[in-house]
């Protein structure tokens, strides 16, 4: 098997993520699309990695997981509190921009 | 000896300060300030006089550094003051008529309730032209003359409440901004040309040549234009003259002072001063006689269709400045007789005018002359004075117009050539003109049957005689009309006085002096003469007759406001309203347009912004597939 | 391992990795892919996050098997261990609401965002094709001393700032969280002395609010207790339940219970169907 095939396994998660996030309304599965896709990165960045004979795509994903971890901190605390204002988790309620 | 040149122009302008700022409390002693600082300005003017005598002709120049007035790098510009015989010669006219006329007006404003006030312009103007005549640079000299375009925009409209005041006032306002902007751009490009606008520096002293002499011609015929624009502003020349008539509305001593005697001869000097400029640029030499030329046969003709006694006056100057400025234009040939005639004309006009002011403070502020007549059997002071300042005027040989105007006929002669016979002939048609038109207002106003009568509410006027603070000043100008001529004139004695200055050149005469002088006499005798026919064998008809096309359009300023009304106010307006048009269909159309087509898009546009993050996410995304697209187009290509 | 097989022939430039790790990509992509659109389609946000979790565990094996041991063990303890159980932590806290419909709001949203995945996921795969992935080297040489090791030896001296900004950065999102949900409180907190007495004096539920369950034959928090007529009492049940609609309603189910009773009752008596008139004045008669 080519190796590449990791990549479009990686391809192919990213997409579901990215679609994951434009259609699903609750916040919380918004967000785990959006680890989703970070995973599919990482997954990309390893498979480079092995390719390319360094370590540098593995630190790359390392920082990768640390940025999402703290992200996923201060997200998750946002949709807390975002709950606890409006009793709703829904990414379409906050749509008081429109007319 | 040098600090008095400071106090010259500072007793004035304490006088204005004071007087305007000072309120009600100085009604009753304002007037007897402003003269006495006034009279005060005169005796520093007559110690500096007698200082700069005891020197020697060629070092009869007095400096005065006050302070740096704009002291930035490369552009320098000092309150100082420039004393030599020119600006003497100016400096004891402006503050010897001055007081006079500040003593005169004492009487003639007596039942006026803002006597004070006038006082307080009168000094205004006498510090402003004084510090025109005194600055040693164009840019003081700038101040000076727009102080004195102010002093008289508000002595034209002092009787504001009278509408034809108030837009006389006006008009003699924006008529000078034409001829102001003309000296602005003057200085602008001596500046720009010399780096400079001082007077030595630029113009030189007769021991060294000033920046003048390495420039261009051209240059230097542009700079002398643009002077000569603003001296027809100031000095009411043609095309510039149509303010000074309508500037008869003001009191008749602001007539006399500023009208007449000082602030309309600031041309005359600006030219002399800039004597350097002109001579260096024969072209505007040319332009400046033609124009001298042209204004004395205008104002001659417009005088002598006028029957507003002080309108016919008013001509009468126009066409003497004219006289001036044809000498001035002359260069050295006739600065000199420029000057000369400026100071006679400045008593003989100014007595005239305190005349005509007398007649009308007898006649109830009557100024028709078809409603005098025989007045010299009630206001005899008044009848000779009058009559000594018309007989001046005339060049009645002896008198000090006979001098001053004869000097500068025979200069007109001695430019040579083509050019030289007409100038002299022009001047000479003008002495003609000038002797029917003050002979027709003598006759009509001092001689013939009375021709008074009721005014509509029934109230007869009572000719008198004036009060002793009005006669006395005139009594002085008549003197000063008398002999002022033969004092300058013979032996040479104001050639002499001048020369350093300006200089001097004999020119080419064509023929001889005496030719001229007797030339002068004839034409005078002979416009006299017709007159006489006219107005002094005949009785004079209370209505005035229709006239000819020539009389009639002499009474109309030879269509001077006509013209100007047609070509410029119609002009003005044609342009503007093109101009509204423009903007209205063009400007407007193009930014309407564009806000209308903007306001369609963006209420079109406005539907995608729905407020839903998941639909500008999807955007986003789609602009990811877009560049990502891109970039593997990019790659294939 | 998979991938210590695979470094035996580094040497080959056009690599191609075992057979069993093939089988493994294909067995375990397959269930990755189907983790993550299960992900995606749930219609509970439990069902999704623990979708997530499997996926995550796959990506982890990947992980392992392309040489990176440590991330795969981290991928494991931190993502699968940790984030993935503080969504499941939070979505407990937060509960299920109407967002959890899979109904579209938004006309032509789904569409839209169907057809940007697919441009997007087709252009990956084309790009992917396109590039020129020849260079294949493996990781035997650079985890020569251990695949630890290596990575410590590239954090701690090419990528050091990083690191040290990592931390700040987490540090930072650490103090962020607490300040985002902690809520200052501004008022003393009312005792509950005073709390009675406050009830006693607005004069509504002068006694302790009923408890849920009563009359009702269940006693499940979700409940609501019956009020004498038969409907439900929604103050028997706690107010985060209320305001997520999560009351269960059993007013119908004694009933229904009764039904289902008598009628096995009359199956098991042979009785025929009772006459509606007499029905219901033999239940006259029972009141």
């Amino acid at each position: 098997m080519n190796p590449v095939n990791y990549l479009y396994l990686a391809a192919l998660l990213f997409t579901i993520g990215a679609t994951g996030v434009l259609i699903r309304r609750n916040a919380i599965v918004v967000f785990m699309c959006v680890e989703l896709m970070l995973n599919a990165c990482n997954l990309a960045f390893v498979a480079f990695s092995r390719m390319h004979g360094n370590l540098d795509g593995q630190i790359i994903a390392f920082f990768t997981m640390v940025v999402a971890a703290a992200e996923v901190v201060v997200g998750l605390a946002i949709i807390v509190s975002l709950f606890r204002s409006r009793h709703s988790a829904s990414v379409d309620d906050a749509s008081l921009m429109k007319l | 000896m040098e600090n008095l040149i400071a106090l010259l122009i500072a007793a004035p302008l304490l006088g204005a300060a004071v007087l305007l700022c000072g309120g009600r409390r100085l009604d009753a002693v304002g007037h007897w300030i402003g003269t006495a600082l006034a009279g005060a300005s005169f005796v520093f003017g007559a110690v500096l006089f007698v200082d700069l005598l005891g020197k020697d002709a060629e070092h009869r120049t007095l400096t005065q550094h006050l302070f740096s007035w704009i002291p930035v790098e490369g552009f320098q510009a000092d309150i100082a003051f420039h004393l030599d015989q020119l600006s003497m010669t100016f400096v004891l006219l402006i503050t010897g008529v001055g007081s006079l006329i500040h003593l005169y007006s004492i009487g003639y404003m007596e039942h006026d309730e803002r006597r004070r006030r006038f006082f307080g312009y009168l000094n205004l103007f006498l510090a402003a032209m004084l510090l025109l005549v005194l600055a040693d640079n164009y840019l003081l000299l700038y101040v000076g003359w727009e102080g004195v375009g102010l002093a008289s925009y508000l002595l034209i409209g002092f009787w504001q409440h009278k509408p034809s005041a108030a837009t006389a006032a006006k008009k003699a306002f924006l008529v000078n901004r034409v001829g102001d902007m003309g000296l602005s751009i003057a200085i602008m490009l001596m500046f720009t040309t010399f780096g400079t606008f001082a007077f030595t520096p630029v113009l030189g002293t007769h021991e060294a040549e000033g920046l003048v002499g390495g420039t261009s011609e051209a240059t230097l015929t542009g700079i002398a234009l643009m002077l000569l624009l603003a001296a027809c502003g100031k000095s009411a020349q043609v095309p510039l003259q149509s303010w000074l008539g309508d500037a008869m509305e003001g009191p008749t001593p602001v007539s006399a002072l500023i009208h007449a005697a000082t602030m309309v001869t600031a041309g005359v000097y600006l030219i002399v001063r800039s004597g350097a400029i002109f001579n260096a640029a024969p072209d505007a030499q040319l332009v400046v006689t033609i124009v001298g030329a042209v204004t004395l046969l205008f104002g001659a003709i417009v005088g002598c269709a006028k029957d507003d006694i002080k309108k016919a006056l008013a001509g009468s100057t126009m066409s003497q400045i004219g006289y001036m400025v044809l000498a001035a234009g002359l260069g050295p040939i006739g600065y000199v007789f420029a000057i000369m005639h400026l100071v006679t004309h400045g008593f003989f006009k100014a007595g005239l005018f305190l005349g005509a002011g007398s007649v009308m403070h007898g006649m109830n502020d009557e100024v028709d002359m078809r409603k005098y007549g025989g007045l010299r059997k009630y206001m005899p002071v008044t009848f000779v004075t009058f009559g000594l300042g018309y007989l001046a005027i005339i060049g009645f040989p002896g008198l000090s117009g006979f001098f001053s105007k004869d000097k500068i006929i025979e200069a007109a002669f001695a430019k040579g050539g083509t050019e030289g016979w007409i100038l002299g002939g022009c001047a000479l048609l003008g002495a003609a003109i000038t002797a029917y038109y003050m002979t027709r207002v003598m006759l009509m106003t001092f001689f013939g049957e009375k021709r008074w009568q009721p005014d509509e509410n029934g109230h007869e006027p009572h000719p008198h005689e004036s009060p002793k603070s009005m006669t006395i000043p005139m009594i002085v100008l008549a003197f000063g009309s008398v002999f002022a001529g033969g004092v300058f004139g013979v032996g040479d004695r104001f050639l002499h006085w001048l020369e350093p200055i300006t200089g001097h050149d004999h020119g080419h005469p064509p023929i001889s002096a005496t030719t001229v002088t007797a030339a002068t006499v004839a034409v005078m005798v002979i416009g006299v003469t017709a007159a006489y026919l006219q107005y002094g064998r005949r009785p004079v008809p209370v209505v005035a007759p229709r006239g000819s096309l020539l009389t009639r359009a002499a009474r109309r300023d030879l269509l001077q406001d006509d013209f100007n009304h047609v070509v410029l106010v119609r002009g003005g307006e044609h342009l503007t309203r093109s101009l509204v048009y423009v903007d209205h269909t063009l400007v407007d159309g193009v930014v309407n347009g564009t806000a209308a087509s903007v306001g369609g898009l963006s209420g079109r546009m406005r539907r995608l912004q729905n407020g839903f993050a998941r639909s500008y996410a999807v955007s986003m995304f789609g602009g990811a597939a877009v560049l990502v697209a891109a970039t593997l187009l990019m790659r294939a290509v | 391992m998979t991938s210590q097989l695979a470094a035996h022939s580094t040497s080959l430039a056009a690599y191609s990795t075992s057979t069993g790790e093939a089988f493994q990509f294909w067995v375990l992509g397959t269930v990755a892919v189907i983790g993550a659109l299960c992900t995606v389609f749930m219609k509970k946000a439990v069902h999704s996050a623990l979708c997530l979790a499997g996926t995550m565990i796959i990506l982890a094996v990947f992980y392992l098997a392309n040489g990176a041991y440590f991330l795969g063990v981290v991928q494991i303890v931190v993502y699968t261990g940790a984030i993935m159980m503080l969504f499941l932590f939070v979505v407990m806290l937060v509960g299920v609401t109407a967002a959890d419909s899979l109904k579209e709001t938004i006309k032509g949203q789904r569409w839209l965002a169907l057809l940007c995945g697919l441009g997007f996921g087709i252009l990956l795969v084309a790009g992917i094709g396109n590039a020129s992935l020849t260079e294949f080297n493996g990781l035997a040489q650079a985890n020569a001393n251990g695949n630890v090791e290596g990575l410590a030896a590239l954090i701690f001296t090419k990528y050091v700032f990083a690191f040290e900004i990592t931390g700040a950065l987490l540090i930072t999102a650490a103090v962020g969280a607490m300040v985002l949900t902690h809520r200052e409180r501004t008022e003393r907190a009312k005792t509950q002395r005073e709390m009675a007495e406050e009830r006693v004096r607005a004069g509504t539920h002068v006694p302790p609010l009923p408890a849920p369950g009563v009359y009702a034959r269940h006693n499940a928090v979700d409940i609501a207790g019956l009020l004498p007529d038969g409907t439900p009492s929604e103050l028997t049940v706690s107010k985060t339940l209320r305001e997520r609609g999560q009351i269960r309603d059993v007013s119908q189910e004694a009933l229904n219970d009764l039904k289902a009773l008598e009628q096995r009752a009359e199956e098991r008596l042979e009785r025929t169907a009772i006459e509606p008139s007499t029905f219901k004045r033999a239940e006259e008669a029972s009141k």
